[in-house]
């Protein structure tokens, strides 16, 4: 994956929110976004990073990367 | 023998003049049941039934959190509130409460202070939260500060990313009539007022059912 692939289109910020309120926030960030576009997503919730890829899974957005930076959590999601 | 065996064992002599034949529509049949079972489950939409029986607020949110999710999967979600869950409905949500009395898995927290001092669960005999009067009160306040503070959604905002998300908000007509409510008391986005009757064909086709 090139970074002009992953260079996100949106970025969202769900720091300091707790299950289930950064995927709900992603969900509707994603709602108002193009198909192919990329969504950062930064969490600073440990249980995201199984959620987010369940959620990806479940309905098809394409999970391009998911990283641990200390107590931040960055995913990179490509709208379907 | 059992009916498949039986049935196997008819479609064989039905069929012995023409082996391969069979051999070939039994492969070609296995293999599009296959694909067809496979595309079925793919287009389906999985569905989501909820009987929301709890009006305190610590119940309040299992069935919040759950529709809500599950809607954000693209699950086609439905909750029934019926008894004290009707409460769940009301317009005001802000004094929904909360009781340590006989509910001894309750945690009791403070929500300020430095971490050490939040993580103790303080030991309230029954005796003590039963009969101060309040008591009730101050532990739904400290309940929502630590929910608030940990960033927990409030039951309000949970609420209306369900209505927004379109989960289908049953109410049960018969709690109404029996508590004495008005429907003036409820939120307008009920999706509708009805009964047991109503709601059992909806959760008998949902893949998921739950008693909260």
């Amino acid at each position: 994956m090139t970074n002009a692939q992953m260079s996100p289109a949106r970025e969202l910020d769900t720091t300091g929110l707790n299950c289930p309120l950064p995927i709900l926030k992603t969900k509707k960030e994603l709602n108002s976004m193009e198909t192919g576009t990329v969504l950062k997503m930064v969490s600073s919730d440990v249980g995201s990073l199984k959620d987010i890829e369940a959620f990806c899974t479940q309905t098809g957005h394409g999970l391009l990367s998911s990283e641990e930076d200390g107590n931040s959590y960055i995913f990179h999601i490509r709208k379907n | 023998m059992n009916k498949m065996t039986e049935l196997k064992a008819a479609a064989a002599a039905a069929t012995t003049a023409s082996d391969v034949t069979k051999a070939e529509f039994d492969k070609w049949f296995d293999e599009r049941f296959e694909f067809k079972m496979k595309e079925m489950a793919e287009n389906k939409t999985p569905s989501m039934s909820i009987i929301a029986t709890k009006g305190t607020l610590d119940w309040a949110y299992p069935p919040f959190i759950l529709a809500s999710t599950a809607a954000a999967l693209g699950w086609k979600v439905s909750i029934f509130f019926t008894f004290y869950g009707l409460l769940l409905l009301k317009k005001d949500v802000s004094d929904m409460k909360v009781t340590p009395v006989g509910n001894p898995a309750m945690p009791m927290k403070m929500p300020f202070g430095p971490d050490w001092f939040k993580n103790i669960d303080w030991p309230i005999p029954n005796a003590v939260s039963g009969n101060i009067p309040g008591f009730e009160n101050m532990a739904s306040g400290l309940m929502r500060e630590t929910f608030k503070s940990k960033g927990v959604a409030s039951i309000d905002e949970l609420r209306e990313i369900c209505v927004d998300e379109g989960v289908g908000m049953h109410a049960c007509q018969m709690t109404v009539d029996v508590f004495g409510f008005t429907k003036d008391d409820f939120i307008d986005d009920i999706t509708s007022w009805c009964g047991a009757a109503s709601f059992l064909p909806t959760a008998q086709k949902s893949d998921v059912t739950l008693f909260i």
